[in-house]
């Protein structure tokens, strides 16, 4: 990791929609190979932290830089993949199949060009390592909220994204399709790529990730799971609305 | 019947002549087709020139509105096409006053198409600075169009608004070899961009905020598709007429999007319901003396229904097809 410069560099950003700052002075880096899972309580910035590190917001202070490019430029996002909450179900009864959205992926190499035949057997593959292959002519509102967050990362997988960035994955996923959903991700972690993951499931990150960031406008506590687990960031940054429990953390 | 007001609109370019000389001799040659058709089969609309030019219209309609509508109906932004209308409305009565206060021949539709590009833009700044496509923005530019229209139209002296039925609902015997010529262009320019931006443009319906992440310039997208919404509303208007031109660009995609299980597919089925509606409407509206707009869209609600409940009977059938449940999913092959 080390000289090789970071896939996220954000440096004494802060930011905020109103005059009151929802992030203030946040400093993270992410190497290649990492998974980082954010945490913190709601209205903690940590959606409103992703989406700056994607350049969807103006930094009001700091910078933000992803792929050594600021943010803002948009620059080499064929090497980005995106995930977010699902809101498929409810807002979109437009018709599209599996295929369809992961073929999206690899429009941004395609630019104005045409989708080639190697661009869909990559497509093609990239369901396969999702383990829906056998979806691919669905629609994609026909699928359930787990299918669909796979047919995401497919998405992201057919593009050859190297950093794959999550928003709330698993909001609206059923529990056991939410341990499938996190396998998945350590498998492509181990396959070499790098994970952003923004998460309200404490226990699920201090499992999988290999990072724990803890925000609540501020960063409370950034390093390893355990330690993060150990430590009493989780009650600074949550305050009272956390209790320990045998079987885990509960907020 | 009132004579056709266009003139050519080659007048203000004259460099154009050529390209429009020979798109002119092509939809002579159409012409000249469908009347040895319709002679040979002894259909007797086909006698009529203008007949000719009506189908031919009524087809490219067919293909531009729902390939347009098909991208803003499923970005729930149906109401722009409506609110354009009425603006190129205003662009029609703007293009009339001026031809009568300055005697100048320029056809209105040349003015609808700049008033409503205009106004497309207009829309786009508006939801780009509030951050939001907003119904309340939309309904004040459409009824702002209607009544600038309204407004220029009763200004007028000279009779004019005797004519303005024609462009209120469309009227299939005005549609000159000119105006013919002006909707190939129209065609050729819509499906032209629409071909060299289809990724960009369904990866912007699909998904905005992915899109944006994704490098696509959202905004330009957004302006480009409702640019285009305004050739398209400009072109459907003579035969639909401004109150019913949406329609053309939002029941037979709201039809497709029944039947279809993907982008394309709907695509491909929003077109070719069209042209159901267009080519029956049009037959309809000259066998039984009605409007041509007003035949075409109930002939397209009849077409949407029937879909509908195709629909209902193919998702009854496809009933073990239903929506499995994670653990169908659980064995990724990247470990």
């Amino acid at each position: 990791m080390s000289g090789e410069s970071p896939l996220v560099d954000v440096r004494g950003l802060t930011f905020g929609y109103a005059a009151t700052p929802v992030i203030e002075d946040v400093d993270l880096r992410v190497d290649r190979g990492e998974y980082v899972g954010i945490v913190g309580p709601n209205g903690s910035g940590k959606s409103t932290l992703l989406r700056l590190v994607l350049g969807l917001h103006e930094p009001d202070a700091g910078s933000a830089e992803l792929l050594g490019h600021p943010a803002r430029a948009f620059a080499e996002r064929e090497r980005v993949g995106y995930v977010a909450q699902d809101v498929t179900e409810d807002e979109k009864r437009m018709p599209i199949t599996v295929s369809e959205v992961v073929l999206m992926g690899r429009f941004p190499h395609a630019g104005f060009g045409r989708v080639t035949e190697a661009d869909r057997d990559r497509a093609r593959d990239a369901l396969e390592t999702v383990g829906i292959g056998h979806l691919a002519d669905r629609k994609i509102t026909a699928l359930s909220g787990g299918q669909r967050q796979r047919a995401y990362i497919a998405r992201a997988l057919a593009g050859e994204a190297e950093l794959l960035v999550l928003d709330e994955p698993t909001v609206g996923v059923d529990a056991e399709s939410v341990d499938a959903f996190f396998d998945l991700l350590d498998g492509l972690v181990a396959d070499g790529l790098t994970v952003l993951l923004v998460e309200h499931d404490i226990g699920a990150v201090i499992e999988h990730a290999s990072r724990v960031v803890c925000l609540n406008r501020e960063v409370y506590f950034d390093g390893d799971p355990a330690a993060f687990a150990e430590s009493d960031a989780l009650d600074r940054a949550y305050g009272t609305n956390v209790r320990r429990e045998e079987g885990g953390i509960v907020t | 019947m009132t004579p056709p007001v266009s003139l050519p609109t080659t007048a203000l370019i004259p460099l154009l002549n050529a390209p429009v000389e020979l798109l002119s001799r092509l939809v002579g040659l159409w012409s000249d087709g469908l009347g040895w058709v319709g002679d040979r089969l002894g259909i007797a609309m086909l006698e009529y020139v203008f007949m000719h030019h009506a189908f031919l219209v009524g087809a490219l309609i067919a293909v531009m509105a729902p390939l347009i509508g098909t991208f803003l109906v499923h970005r729930q932004l149906a109401l722009i096409g409506d609110a354009l209308a009425h603006t190129a409305f205003a662009g029609v009565a703007v293009g009339l006053f001026v031809n009568s206060l300055l005697g100048t021949g320029i056809s209105p539709y040349v003015t609808a198409i700049v008033v409503a590009v205009i106004a497309a833009l207009a829309i786009e700044l508006i939801a780009e600075t509030t951050d939001a496509y907003n119904d309340v923005s939309m309904a004040i530019v459409l009824s702002t169009g209607f009544a600038l229209g309204a407004v220029l139209i009763s200004l007028n002296t000279g009779g004019l608004a005797v004519g303005i039925n024609q462009y209120l609902f469309g009227n299939l015997s005005t549609v000159s070899r000119e105006n013919a010529v002006l909707l190939v262009v129209l065609f050729a320019i819509v499906s032209l961009v629409v071909t060299i931006t289809y990724k960009q443009l369904l990866y912007v319906t699909f998904d905005e905020t992915a899109a944006r992440v994704a490098g696509i310039d959202v905004p330009w997208y957004n302006r480009l598709m409702t640019t285009l919404t305004a050739l398209v509303v400009v072109g459907a208007m003579q035969i639909m007429g401004v109150i019913l031109v949406a329609a053309m660009l939002v029941v037979p995609v709201a039809a497709a999007a029944q039947l279809a299980r993907g982008f394309r597919e709907a695509l491909l089925a929003s077109v070719v319901l069209a042209q159901i509606a267009v080519v029956a409407g049009i037959t309809l509206s000259f066998n039984y003396n009605t409007t041509a707009g007003g035949t075409i869209v109930l002939v397209a609600v009849g077409v949407y229904i029937a879909a509908v409940l195709a629909g209902k009977v193919q998702s009854r059938r496809a009933g073990d097809e239903v929506p499995e449940r994670a653990d169908d999913a659980e064995k990724p092959t990247s470990d």
